[in-house]
């Protein structure tokens, strides 16, 4: 019999959170590329592992931990910046399914050179919290999920935070809302959303190494999250910021109650069952949780 | 040696071709009217100019070739272009739509307080619920805010009610009077445009039809029977 | 100039099917087997075309629909008899019967995953565009989880074991040549038969419905209708393709439709050019040989590492739609184009100067 106390809900609960924060911050950076160029970025958990290997390799040749985050943060960042301008600039005009196939032509590519450079055994990714738990009024709350959160958490305030009070995220602002306006004002479009493509790099790498330590590193990793991902941001509303860190939070959380609470699930059916309950709400309201709905002038 | 000069400017979306040699000339100082019907290529003339459509031709300002230059760098060399439905950033506020107009050429925000005082107490509003005619006015705000050598509007008075576009064009006439702001409007309402403007163009069908001063062409008698109405 | 687009048509159309008749003969059995392959997934993009190029909607889900006629036909071909003897025990309400021929199959395995089609479009036809690929997504990577969960009819992991393919009806042909014939018989026919629906109501609907729909809805074309028909014929074409796959490979298991194959059965469609039965076809070959060159480039290849193929088939689909962003058909396109074109300007030039000389 299942334990239904409030405590193992709770504690459900709490773990739920620390994926849906990796979930949420993956989907904020399909949700940033999607609302500047109306791309779907597929191949966005592929380049957060291979960036999460370039960690790994800093870590195996001795570096400590927050110096190789920080240091992969900006190789993500450049890293991002590169892929548009040299990938999806050349394409950017031309038909949205030629566009799509070009980001799942980088997605097969980097699965592919990840696992040729570091081989396709499965790695130990270290984490920087340590493995205990406390105890939160009965309920055990693993250190690492809290950090987790946390880190997840910062990065999105901070990625709010610019984008609300610098001049060059207000730049960006606009050219999601109105590129040529933007165009007519002298913002560098191109650039604008190259350093989207960066930043959303960025929140990729810290999605791939939050779930490095307890998914154990190898090429595949990202593929399920890219999938969980792209739920959230579309139950969100695919083009709402807010609704993709909500609605990963709350996929995490959905998805660890129906595991554990509903038999029939089990493991096999945890990712039908959570893209089920995804398409019951998108069939109820199809612009998502907070996404706009599209009001069509005729 | 004029502001901005076309020379024989032919500008196509796609295969269609909508300017078939189209050259006018704008001296610094003065105020320039484009008119013209509906599709006779009035807004093209201005996208042409602000490299927003596929255009030949000559195309030079303050002394610069500009054919081959992309939007960016002309609004970075002062050309303001106030477009066909405003492009306002309508979800962000009125003082963030303020800011970008900034952005480019360091302008400064409160100048231009003094011509559209009620946009003070606005600031934190949502560009998209003002009315029109505020839109109208935190648009043009939005372009002085750049300190432009040339203001572009394009059809400024669409959707206007006229007292509210007696009173844009009254701001248009002081700036261009007080700032020697240079500026060429592209309009359907003749009358209006006439009223500020030294000099005209009238276009019809992608071409330049009539030009002269605007005392010229309030004359005319085809272009008082066409678009004047008398 | 349509006069002679429409000969040249006629006389590309002539020369493939007459290559296809008789391509056997002079071909060794390795290159019999990968063409009727071809044919199998010219069947399915055939399908993928109507409702990715002709309703404008997309799909990443086509493979399970592939996977559903694969199944229907592995459970027919083996009947009830059939799948006691490995052990499995469906329920009895599945109108299995006692086996029949693979041949049979596939009008039925298309009717079956017809329906789940349809079914899909119903409650779909409310999303577009990222939504819908979304719901298709979730599809393609939900059907081999449920097809593992549901033992008793699909034999779970384990997959089925169909018979050997047998040529039917005492012909004197070989299997592997029956196979082929089987394959592109049946591609000719479904082909002409989407050829024939997409010239006239349907097609122009469609493309109606693509191109403005609310003008489409304003001039009475039903939405729902078209749109979950166009999901219920591209299905059911991915289920005739995957009744001849299972056919030929004799054994299916969940991880034979991968979510990902739905993935590049998508991306080997906009390689050979979305909106066009040339398309399809270039994009079928595609989506075999693609494969195999990759595993064989110098440098590049499984002996440089198992993962090297991956690496040569993701930039070859970046740079294809670096150089033909509307597909191989596409760029052919409008190299004939060109070609007419300047075939075109030289009779002109031609008759006008005879006329000066009369």
């Amino acid at each position: 019999m299942i334990l239904f106390t409030v405590s193992e809900v709770a504690q459900q609960v709490v773990s739920g959170l620390a994926t849906g924060a990796i979930f949420g911050s993956l989907a904020l950076a399909l949700v940033l590329i999607y609302r500047a160029t109306h791309i779907v970025n597929f191949a966005q958990g592929e380049m957060a592992m291979f960036t999460t290997y370039v960690a790994w390799e800093l870590m195996h040749r001795g570096m400590s931990y927050w110096p190789a985050f920080a240091l992969t943060l900006a190789i993500a960042f450049v890293g991002g910046i590169a892929v548009e301008r040299v990938l999806i600039r050349p394409v950017e005009n031309k038909p949205i399914l030629a566009i799509v196939i070009v980001t799942i032509g980088l997605l097969i590519a980097l699965n592919g050179l990840a696992g040729w450079i570091w081989g396709a055994e499965v790695k130990a990714f270290d984490s920087p919290f340590p493995n205990t738990t406390w105890d939160v009024g009965g309920v055990a709350v693993s250190t690492q999920d809290v950090g987790v959160f946390c880190v997840c958490l910062v990065t999105v305030a901070l990625l709010w935070a610019f984008f609300r009070f610098t001049t060059v995220g207000l730049a960006m602002r606009s050219v999601a809302i109105n590129p040529t306006a933007a165009r007519l004002v002298g913002v560098r479009v191109g650039w604008m959303l190259a350093l989207g493509w960066g930043l959303a790099a960025v929140l990729g790498a810290v999605a791939g190494m939050m779930a490095a330590p307890s998914a154990f590193l190898d090429p595949n990793i990202m593929l399920v999250i890219l999938i969980y991902a792209f739920a959230a941001a579309v139950l969100g509303g695919i083009d709402s910021p807010v609704g993709a860190v909500v609605g990963g939070l709350l996929l995490g959380v959905i998805l660890n109650l129906l595991g554990r609470y509903v038999d029939f699930i089990g493991s096999t059916l945890r990712l039908p069952s959570a893209l089920a309950v995804l398409l019951v709400v998108l069939i109820i309201r199809p612009q998502g949780l907070f996404g706009h709905a599209t009001v069509r002038r005729v | 040696m004029p502001l901005l000069e076309l020379e024989n400017v032919e500008a196509s979306y796609g295969p269609i071709r909508a300017l078939h040699g189209v050259s006018l000339t704008v001296d610094e100082g003065q105020v320039v009217a484009v008119l013209g019907a509906n599709g006779a290529g009035k807004s093209t003339t201005l996208r042409a100019i602000s490299g927003l459509v596929r255009r030949r031709g000559g195309i030079s300002f303050a002394g610069r070739s500009v054919a081959r230059a992309r939007p960016e760098s002309i609004a970075r060399a002062g050309v303001a272009h106030v477009p066909e439905g405003r492009g306002l950033f309508d979800d962000l506020s009125v003082h963030e739509n303020l800011r970008m107009g900034a952005y480019a050429r360091k302008g400064e925000i409160d100048r231009v307080y003094s011509y559209f005082p009620w946009l003070r107490d606005r600031g934190t509003q949502q560009a998209g619920t003002l009315s029109g005619g505020e839109q109208q006015m935190l648009a043009l705000a939005r372009a002085l805010v750049s300190r432009p050598r040339l203001l572009m509007l394009d059809e400024p008075s669409l959707g206007l009610a006229p007292i509210i576009v007696e009173e844009l064009f009254r701001i248009v006439a002081e700036l261009n009077k007080q700032e020697q702001l240079t500026v060429l409007v592209v309009e359907q309402n003749a009358e209006v445009a006439l009223s500020i403007a030294d000099r005209a163009y009238v276009l019809e069908t992608g071409r330049v039809a009539v030009e002269g001063t605007a005392d010229e062409l309030r004359r005319h008698e085809g272009v008082r029977k066409s678009y004047l109405g008398y | 100039m349509r006069r002679a687009l429409t000969v040249f048509n006629l006389v590309v159309i002539a020369v493939l099917v007459l290559a296809c008749a008789l391509i056997p003969q002079h071909a060794g059995e390795l290159t019999v087997q990968r063409l009727t392959y071809v044919g199998i997934y010219f069947i399915a993009l055939v399908g993928l075309n109507i409702l990715v190029g002709y309703s404008g909607q997309i799909s990443l889900g086509g493979y399970a629909f592939f996977g559903i006629g694969a199944y229907t036909t592995t459970l027919l071909t083996l009947g009830k008899p059939g799948m006691e003897l490995y052990g499995h025990h469906p329920p009895s309400w599945l109108p299995l019967g006692n086996g029949m021929h693979a041949i049979f199959t596939i009008p039925i395995a298309a009717l079956v995953a017809g329906l789940f089609g349809y079914a899909f479009g119903l409650p779909a036809q409310r999303l577009a565009g990222v939504s819908l690929a979304l719901a298709t997504f979730a599809v393609a990577v939900s059907f081999p989880q449920i097809l593992k969960k549901f033992e008793n009819v699909t034999g779970g992991g384990g997959g089925l074991n169909l018979n050997l393919p047998e040529t039917p009806f005492g012909l004197d042909v070989s299997v592997p040549h029956w196979l082929y014939y089987e394959a592109w018989g049946t591609a000719a026919v479904l082909a002409l038969v989407a050829w024939l629906l997409l010239r006239g109501r349907l097609g122009r609907s469609l493309g109606a419905l693509r191109d403005g729909e609310i003008a489409a809805v304003s001039s009475g074309v039903n939405p729902t209708a078209y749109k979950t028909f166009a999901f219920g014929i591209s299905a059911a074409y991915a289920g005739a393709a995957g009744a001849l796959f299972a056919e030929l490979v004799a054994y299916v298991n969940p991880d034979t439709f991968p979510a990902s194959r739905s993935i590049i059965l998508l991306a080997s469609l906009v390689l050979g050019g979305v909106g066009s039965m040339y398309g399809a076809l270039l994009g079928a070959f595609a989506m075999e040989y693609l494969q195999i060159w990759s595993e064989n480039m110098p440098f590049v290849s499984k002996e440089a590492s198992n993962q090297a193929p991956a690496v040569t088939f993701g930039v070859i689909l970046i740079l294809v739609m670096f150089l033909a962003p509307y597909g191989l058909a596409g760029l052919l396109r409008r190299v004939g184009r060109a070609i007419i074109h300047r075939l075109d300007t030289k009779t002109v030039a031609l008759s006008q100067s005879r006329r000066a000389e009369a």
